[in-house]
């Protein structure tokens, strides 16, 4: 045992530098600093803290059994859910379509649309749906109509910026090798770049249409139409164990939802 | 006839790439090109079918000046030169049909393109020339299901159904496997025969330029210095071609070896 | 083949031909009927072109006189996303290995695949609702959305890494003789700890982002400033608050992607 410490000259080890010890602390004493900040300074009531979990199992307990006697009226909007968030999709993957086209670098006609391209990006994917959907109630009224383009004008976002990135990732020797057959550039585009984008373009529209499927349940809170009505309704007239089954029915559409989306995706894929 | 005169290309402000080259190919000769790496064998192919844009000088194509073109013209002028690449270049997701006839792309309406409904006449050759190199059985299979030599040959057949006046290869065999390489070679020369066509070829790999070309072009630093029949091509001129870059003794090599 | 043929068709998607027509049969059916009885009041949407024009012109000049109202909303979006995302983090580790099918038990296993398959069902503002009615207004019902909202996304993740791992690290730990927390400590965390730090990083920049929205159901932060400008019609002030709500989400996208390329 002695004649290692001689060897190498020391007897203790420690894993980080002193240097190296300094970030990781001071790291940790931010983050600390900054959990206690927010801890002392939010205007909360702690009684209301310490009565939480009682008030929640109290809901809870409101809750059970669920009731089904609503069930029909609610597998009804359910489906105007379903069709609110496909509709939006569909719109939205159309138009994302242009503004994919004019925000990838090595599409786009000149700098004005690609810098025009990138603003409706990251306008529609920085505003929220519920807040589209605010605007969009305001405007045309309640009703679905709202939800869709509320659902829509985000997705357009969100989809354009995906496809966008992958029309700037394609393999550009093929559409060199069209160019050079002399087509045009309409011809090159449908031949040469659209092939290549076809698999992105599948699964992102197939990962928003999940996403829309979760977004479009919570439209209704703010007048867009589907269950989100429905669940306001029950809420509002404290009748608990209505709520409890359209919680219920939520969930069930979102696990088909996302058995369906991998069903195509493995498909289509 | 494609006649080249005083061709320049120069990328930026530094040494030009071509410098006042002249060369003419006449009749329906394979003519290949060799030349170490940078000499601009790959950009004296492009400036032919404007992939690349000469900074100056004149490319004649059987009466048409090409360096001028724009837009519209252009576009009818790339549609009579075939271009073979070295990577084949295909649109992997399609099916070898839709690749073969993007070559006529060019000829036929946006809206034959577009619903995949190609005239009767450009199907029919498309069979043909597939039948004459070996693919017709692929027609429905997607072209990225296929090996090497069997994409390039879809790269051939597709350079061909555009009815090319003259036929450009960029390093065609670059990726091949010595034998398939060869097989594309020997297609390449046998159809230039069939179809009258001149056929210019860049190459690296001599012994192939010397056994399947009817003429051989050495670059250096963007010049022609040497322009004969291959059995001309001795060794000295191949040291000329080839002396002080890297690719000196991996060429000569493959000169000796047969 | 004597004379080549002069037909040629792209192999269709769907080989079978009855199966494709009955898809693209009920694709136009149901867009169709669908699209065609959907409950759009159209003399209301045409009406809306007008109410539009009324409300941008409302919104222009964005006002940003009430920016004390602005900042301090923002403050405590900001507390609640810092909260949350302490919470939610800290929450998920267990959670994340109850539901790694190659360290928890089976019946655990399922309880923790459950409580993940809730969290992630239900968008933020429907538990934020709830959470509202159980515990009252306030940035404390936000707090607690939005940590159901990080357990739903870190500890789904973090349990797909741990599931990833490599179990030869913890045979050579448990080889040595190691304790349960030993081996935990030695040949888990040190595998999977750097994912945890990024996932906590992207949390707390997603936090932020549906902690502005939350807010509109009365769960506190900006959402709450946002909800009351638009239900006074002040739309100038609602305008300013969602411009500054886009640049503080691209600001914090920004500051989250440096950090996390930094770690890495």
């Amino acid at each position: 045992m002695t004649s290692i410490s001689q060897q190498f000259g020391r007897d203790e080890w420690t894993r980080f530098t002193p240097r190296q010890k300094l970030t990781r602390w001071g790291t940790l004493a931010g983050c600390a600093l900054a959990i206690v900040w927010a801890l002392s300074s939010i205007e909360v009531i702690w009684a209301w803290v310490w009565g939480a979990p009682e008030q929640i199992g109290d809901l809870f307990g409101r809750m059970y059994p669920p009731d089904p006697t609503n069930l029909v009226t609610i597998l009804k909007v359910l489906w105007d859910t379903v069709n609110i968030a496909t509709f939006a999709t569909a719109f939205a993957v159309l138009l994302s379509l242009p503004v994919a086209y004019i925000s990838a670098q090595n599409t786009t006609p000149n700098r004005g649309t690609l810098w025009l391209g990138r603003l409706i990006l990251v306008t529609s994917r920085s505003v929220n749906t519920i807040i589209w959907a605010l605007l969009f109630v305001a405007i045309f009224g309640p009703g679905i109509v709202a939800g869709i383009i509320a659902i829509m004008f985000r997705s357009i976002g969100f989809i354009g910026k995906l496809l966008g990135e992958a029309i700037e990732e394609i393999d550009k020797r093929p559409v060199e090798a069209l160019e050079a057959t002399g087509a045009s550039r309409f011809k090159v585009i449908v031949y040469a770049i659209i092939p290549q984008v076809m698999p992105t373009f599948w699964a992102v529209a197939i990962l928003r249409w999940d996403i829309n499927l979760r977004e479009s349940t919570v439209l209704g809170l703010v007048g867009a139409g589907g269950i989100g009505i429905v669940l306001q309704g029950a809420i509002d007239t404290f009748n608990w164990p209505e709520v409890a089954t359209i919680l219920l029915a939520i969930i069930a559409l979102v696990i088909i939802g996302e058995v369906i989306s991998a069903f195509l995706r493995r498909r289509i894929l | 006839m494609l006649k080249i005169t005083d061709l320049v290309k120069r990328y930026g402000a530094g040494d030009p790439v071509l410098k006042n080259l002249d060369l003419t190919i006449e009749g329906e000769s394979v003519v290949s090109i060799i030349g170490s790496s940078g000499a601009g064998k790959s950009t004296l192919l492009r400036c032919i079918n404007r992939l690349v844009e000469p900074t100056s000088g004149s490319i004649i194509l059987n009466g048409t000046e090409l360096t001028t073109l724009r837009g519209k013209n252009l576009r009818a002028a790339r549609r009579k030169i075939g271009m073979v690449f070295q990577g084949f270049n295909l649109v992997d997701r399609l099916t070898v049909m839709e690749n073969v006839q993007s070559g006529r792309l060019g000829y036929i309406s946006t809206w034959a393109a577009v619903s995949r409904r190609y005239p009767k006449a450009d199907i029919q050759r498309a069979f043909e020339l597939m039948e004459r190199v070996g693919i017709a059985q692929y027609a429905n299979s997607r072209a990225d299901q296929l090996s090497g030599g069997e994409r390039q040959r879809v790269g051939v057949v597709r350079a061909l159904m555009q009815q090319p006046e003259i036929l450009l290869a960029d390093e065609p065999t670059a990726s091949l496997d010595p034998k398939t390489s060869e097989q594309i070679m020997g297609l390449l020369r046998d159809l230039a025969r069939e179809l009258k066509l001149p056929v210019v070829i860049n190459i690296h790999n001599v012994t192939e330029a010397k056994e399947y070309t009817d003429r051989i072009v050495g670059m250096r630093y963007g010049r022609i210095i040497f322009d004969d029949e291959p059995a001309k091509l001795d060794g000295a001129e191949m040291d000329k071609i080839y002396a002080g870059s890297p690719h000196a003794d991996r060429a000569t090599q493959g000169a000796e070896t047969p | 083949m004597n004379t080549p043929r002069d037909t040629w068709e792209k192999p269709p998607f769907i080989a079978n031909r009855a199966l494709r027509w009955a898809v693209y049969l009920g694709l136009i059916i149901y867009f169709g009927w669908v699209g065609l009885t959907m409950p759009i009041d159209w003399g209301r949407v045409s009406e809306g072109i007008g109410r539009a024009g009324r409300i941008f012109g409302g919104a222009f000049p964005p006002s940003f006189e009430r920016s004390g109202l602005l900042i301090d909303g923002f403050l405590e979006s900001l507390k609640i996303a810092i909260l949350a995302t302490a919470g939610g983090a800290l929450l998920s580790i267990p959670i994340a290995f109850m539901a790694a099918r190659n360290v928890a038990a089976l019946p655990i296993f399922y309880i923790g695949r459950a409580i993940i398959i809730i969290a992630r069902s239900f968008h933020p503002v429907i538990v934020a609702i709830l959470f509202v009615k159980a515990v009252g207004f306030g940035p404390f019902a936000g707090v607690l959305t939005l940590i159901i909202y990080s357990i739903g996304f870190v500890a789904k993740m973090l349990a797909e890494k741990i599931e990833e791992i490599d179990f030869g690290q913890v045979e050579a730990v448990r080889a040595a003789g190691a304790p349960y927390l030993s081996t935990l400590i030695y040949a888990i965390f040190p595998q999977i700890m750097p994912r945890q730090i990024g996932l906590t990083i992207y949390q707390l920049d997603s936090n932020l982002r549906a902690s502005a929205v939350v807010g509109i159901v009365g769960a506190g932060g900006i959402g709450a400033t946002l909800a009351n400008a638009f239900g006074r019609y002040d739309y100038d002030f609602a305008l300013a608050i969602t411009i500054v709500i886009v640049a503080v989400i691209l600001l914090s996208e920004a500051v989250s992607g440096l950090v996390r390329k930094h770690i890495q």
